[in-house]
C-alpha cells in the first residue's frame, strides 16, 4: 500500500543522495520522490511515496529522522491530504482524431501545451488516479511520450477552529507527525 | 585563496581538535593532507603513524572503546581515504564514536579525476553517521565541531570530514562560539512516555520467568549500576550479547553468560522458555536470535534502545521505548518491586547442570593444547583484569566463552562487522587510551596475518601489548562451517603462517611458542614481564570447533553440541555432550 511521507531537509549538496541511498540500502521501495524549495529559506521539501507495509514505513521514518540533514518527517497516513502529480503526455493525434483527443483533454481539465503536425502534448495536474485515468483514456490513440513528476502532497488544514489564531502559524504538522 | 583570517585551515583543524580535548590521533600523511601535517608540529597532539590506514581506524576504534572518548583518524585523499572504509564500517556497526579527517584534492579540480581523487563522501555515505565535504577554510570549524557532536550524540558512530587542500591552505578567523553545533539536537529521543513505562512495569511485575538481555548500550549509556540494581531487586538473571560482555559482571550470581549462536546451551534454553525479555541496549542481531519465527516464543518483550529505528526491526516487541537506557532505567527503578524468583533461577541452574564442571577447560592436559585451555588459563593468570582485544573467528568465541569479563570496556571486539585484522591495531589504540591497563591481543593465525605490520607501529610508539596468537593452521571458523555444512571440503581454509617467533625477532619484540598446556603459565608470565610488546604463538588442536552452536537460520534451542565421541579419544571425546 502506498504511504506518503513529507520530509523537510536542509538545502545542501548530497541530501537527495542521502535520502535515496537510505531507501535503497534498507530495501524500501520508492514509488516516487519529488524535491523542491519550500516556504522556509535554505530548506527543501521532499514528498516520498513508498510502497510498503506499515511497519516498514515506520522504520523508514525512523531512519530518516536519524539523518543530520533531515529536520522533520511527516507520515501523512490516513489523514486528509491533497496529493498532486503533473504529467506531460504526447499523444498521436492526426487530424482525423484531433478533436476527439481535445475533448478528452477538456473532460480531464487538461491543457494542450504543444501542437505538432501529427501529435499533441497535453499537460494534466491532479491526483495520481486522475492522471492514470487520463493516460488510460489516451492510450488507444497512441502515447508517444509520457513524463510524470511524481506526487507532491500536503495534509489538509483543520476546519474545526474558526477562531482567529493569536499565535503564529502552526509548524507544518510536526505534532501529528509523531503519530507513526 | 583568501589572505584574510587569523588562521590557516590546517591550523583550524588542530585548534579544533585541541579544543575538543583530543590528545592522540592515528594517521598516515600524503599529498592532499600535507598542509595539515605541516601545521601539526605546532600543536601538542600525539600522532601515531600507522602502517596502513585501515589500522588507523581500528586503532581509533580501540582507543574510543577502551576510553569512551572520540577516536580521531587522519588520512590523505584517494587510496588513503578508501583504506578507511572497512574500519569505518566496523565502527558504524558497533556504534563507535569516531571522527575521520581526510585530505581532498583542491576544490578547483574536484570531479576531474585528478591525481588521488576519489569521492570519499560518496563512498562512505552508508558506513558513516554523517559526512562532510569542506571546500573553504571558513567551513572547517563548523564542520568539525558538528562532526564531534554527531559522533557522540544519540547512538554514537563514525563521521568523516573530507577537506580540500585549498581549504587547508586558505585562511579564516577562528570563531568557536559561532560554530556551536545544533543540528545533532534535532533528533534527540522524545520525552519518555509514561504509559509505556507503566506497561513495562506491569510486565515486570507479572513475569515469572524474566531475563534481561544485556547489550553494548549499557556501557555506552553508563547504566551498569542501574541494570544491576534492577536485576538484584527484581531477582532477574541476565544474559549478555557479545558486545555486552563486561557491561555487567560475568561473575555476578545473576549472570548467565553469553547468549546466541555460540552462547551456552542453557542460556539459550532459558531465553526460549522465558516469559519476559528485557532487552537493554541491544538490537536482536541474527547471531543473537537465530530463527526469528521461533525466537523466545513464550516471552513478552520490552525493548529499550536509544535508536528508535532498532525498535521492532527484527523482533516485534510489546513495549518499545526509544531513549537513553540510563534515563529510562532511572525512571523505571523507583517502581520496580522487590521480588523473589528463586524458582526460575533454580530451573535455569538445573538446565545448566554439571556442564561447567565437565567443560573442556577443566580437562587435564593430554598432549593436545586447546584454545579453551589458553583462554581459561589466560583469564586465571591475568586475574580477569586485562583488557582483551579479540580478532574474529573461533578464538573470538572461545575468548567470549572462557575469559570472564567483570569490568566494563574490558573486551574489545568487532561484533557487528566481524572484521578480521581488527585486534592488533585496536589493542594498540586501547593501550594508548589506557596506558595503565594490561592489554592482550587474542587473534587467530589468519586475522593476525592481515594487520601484523602494526607490530612496528607498537614498537615505534613504545606501546606494550601482549599478543596471544591461537594458531590452528586453518581459517578455523570457516573450516568449522565447512566441516558442519559443506561435507568437510576445506576449500581455501588451510593457511600457512610465518615462524611467529622469528617474526617477533624481526620486529625486535619478545616472541615465544607454546605447544603444551604445561608451558603456558611460564610463557604468559614472560610476556607480561617483557618490557615492550610480546608475542606468544599457541599451537592448538587443528580441527577443534566452537560448541555449542546454533547453525545460521536455526532456532535458538536447536544447538549443535560437542560430539560425544571423537576418533582418537582426545579430550573432545571426554567432554561428552552438553547436559541441556
Amino acid at each position: 500500500m502506498p504511504h506518503v511521507l513529507v520530509v523537510y531537509t536542509d538545502d545542501e549538496p548530497g541530501v537527495l543522495t542521502r535520502v535515496a541511498s537510505l531507501f535503497r540500502r534498507r530495501g524500501f521501495n520508492i514509488h516516487s520522490l519529488t524535491v523542491g524549495p519550500t516556504e522556509r529559506p535554505h530548506q527543501s521539501r521532499m514528498t516520498i511515496v513508498v510502497d510498503a507495509e506499515e511497519a516498514t514505513v515506520r522504520l523508514a521514518v525512523e531512519h530518516l529522522r536519524k539523518q543530520v540533514s533531515v529536520l522533520e518527517v511527516q507520515q501523512l497516513g490516513d489523514r486528509p491530504k491533497v496529493v498532486r502529480d503533473l504529467a506531460l503526455i504526447r499523444v498521436a493525434a492526426g487530424l482525423d482524431v484531433r478533436s476527439e483527443v481535445l475533448q478528452l483533454a477538456q473532460v480531464f481539465r487538461a491543457n494542450v501545451v504543444d501542437i505538432a503536425g501529427d501529435s499533441l502534448a497535453i499537460e494534466c495536474t491532479g491526483g495520481p488516479d486522475k492522471i492514470d485515468a487520463l493516460v488510460d483514456a489516451l492510450r488507444p490513440f497512441g502515447i508517444l511520450e509520457l513524463g510524470r513528476t511524481g506526487a507532491v502532497a500536503m495534509a489538509r488544514g483543520s476546519r474545526a477552529s474558526p477562531q482567529p489564531r493569536l499565535t503564529a502559524a502552526p509548524q507544518p504538522a510536526s505534532n501529528q507527525a509523531m503519530s507513526v | 585563496m583568501s589572505k584574510a583570517g587569523t588562521h590557516t585551515g590546517a591550523q583550524l583543524i588542530w585548534e579544533c581538535l585541541t579544543r575538543e580535548g583530543v590528545t592522540t590521533v592515528f594517521g598516515y600523511p600524503g599529498g592532499a593532507i600535507l598542509p595539515t601535517y605541516d601545521a601539526m608540529v605546532d600543536f601538542s597532539i600525539r600522532h601515531v603513524l600507522v602502517r596502513h590506514e585501515q589500522s588507523a581506524v581500528h586503532m581509533a576504534d580501540g582507543y574510543a572503546r577502551a576510553s569512551g572518548r572520540v577516536g580521531v583518524v587522519v588520512a590523505t585523499s584517494g587510496p588513503g581515504a578508501t583504506n578507511l572504509v572497512t574500519g569505518l564500517a566496523t565502527a558504524m556497526m558497533d556504534s563507535t564514536p569516531l571522527v575521520a579527517i581526510t585530505g581532498q584534492v583542491g576544490s578547483g579540480v574536484l570531479g576531474t579525476d585528478a591525481f588521488q581523487e576519489v569521492d570519499i563522501t560518496g563512498i562512505t555515505l552508508p558506513v558513516t553517521k554523517h559526512n562532510y565535504l569542506v571546500t573553504r577554510a571558513a567551513d572547517i570549524v563548523p564542520a568539525l565541531r558538528e562532526a564531534f557532536a554527531v559522533a557522540k550524540s544519540g547512538r554514537s558512530g563514525p563521521v568523516l570530514v573530507d577537506i580540500t587542500k585549498d581549504a587547508q591552505q586558505g585562511r579564516a578567523d577562528l570563531d568557536w562560539e559561532a560554530a556551536e553545533p545544533i543540528r545533532h539536537l534535532r533528533h534527540l529521543p522524545p520525552p519518555l512516555d509514561p504509559e509505556a513505562l507503566a506497561r513495562a512495569l506491569e510486565l515486570i511485575r507479572h513475569a515469572k520467568r524474566p531475563i534481561i538481555l544485556a547489550g553494548h548500550g549499557i556501557q555506552m549509556s553508563g547504566a551498569r549500576a542501574e541494570v544491576l540494581t534492577l536485576a538484584e531487586r527484581a531477582d532477574i538473571p541476565f544474559a549478555l550479547t557479545l558486545l555486552g560482555l563486561g557491561a555487567v559482571p560475568a561473575t555476578h550470581p545473576l549472570s548467565l553468560g553469553m547468549m546466541g549462536m555460540h552462547g551456552e546451551a542453557w542460556v539459550n534454553k532459558a531465553i526460549q522458555e522465558a516469559d519476559l525479555l528485557l532487552a537493554f541496549g541491544m538490537r536482536f542481531d541474527d547471531r543473537v536470535t537465530g530463527k526469528l519465527k521461533e525466537y523466545a516464543p513464550h516471552a513478552k518483550k520490552i525493548h529499550i534502545d536509544i535508536d528508535a529505528s532498532e525498535l521492532g526491526k527484527n523482533v516485534p516487541v510489546d513495549v518499545a521505548i526509544a531513549g537513553d537506557l540510563l534515563t529510562v532505567l532511572r525512571a523505571l527503578l523507583p517502581d520496580v518491586p522487590v521480588a523473589d524468583r528463586s524458582k526460575w533461577l533454580k530451573q535455569i541452574r538445573g538446565w545448566r547442570g554439571d556442564s561447567a564442571v565437565r567443560d573442556i577447560k577443566n580437562l587435564p592436559d593430554d598432549g593436545h593444547l586447546y584454545a579453551a585451555h589458553v583462554m581459561h588459563d589466560l583469564w586465571r593468570l591475568t586475574g580477569g583484569n586485562a583488557v582483551v582485544v579479540t580478532d574474529v573467528g573461533q578464538h573470538q568465541m572461545w575468548e567470549a566463552q572462557y575469559y570472564h569479563h567483570d569490568a566494563e570496556r574490558s573486551l574489545i571486539t568487532s561484533g557487528g562487522a566481524g572484521t578480521m585484522g581488527f585486534a592488533l591495531p585496536a589493542a594498540i589504540g586501547a593501550k594508548l587510551a589506557r596506558p595503565e591497563a594490561e592489554v592482550w591481543v587474542v587473534a587467530g593465525d589468519g586475522g593476525f596475518q592481515m594487520t601484523f605490520a602494526e607490530l612496528m607501529t607498537a614498537v615505534q610508539e613504545g606501546v606494550k601489548v601482549n599478543i596471544a596468537i591461537i594458531n590452528n593452521g586453518f581459517l578455523g571458523m570457516v573450516r568449522q562451517w565447512q566441516a558442519l555444512f559443506y561435507e568437510g571440503r576445506y576449500a581455501a581454509t588451510p593457511i600457512l603462517s610465518p615462524d611467529f617467533v622469528k617474526l617477533a625477532g624481526a620486529f625486535g619484540i619478545h616472541g615465544q611458542r607454546v605447544d603444551t598446556r604445561a608451558d603456558l603459565a611460564e610463557a604468559v608470565a614472560a610476556a607480561r614481564a617483557a618490557e615492550g610488546t610480546a608475542l606468544i604463538e599457541f599451537r592448538v588442536e587443528q580441527e577443534d570447533s566452537v560448541y555449542p552452536m546454533v547453525p545460521a537460520g536455526a532456532a535458538l534451542h536447536e544447538m549443535i553440541r560437542r560430539p560425544a565421541t571423537h576418533a582418537g579419544a582426545s579430550a573432545i571425546a571426554e567432554t561428552g555432550s552438553d547436559p541441556v
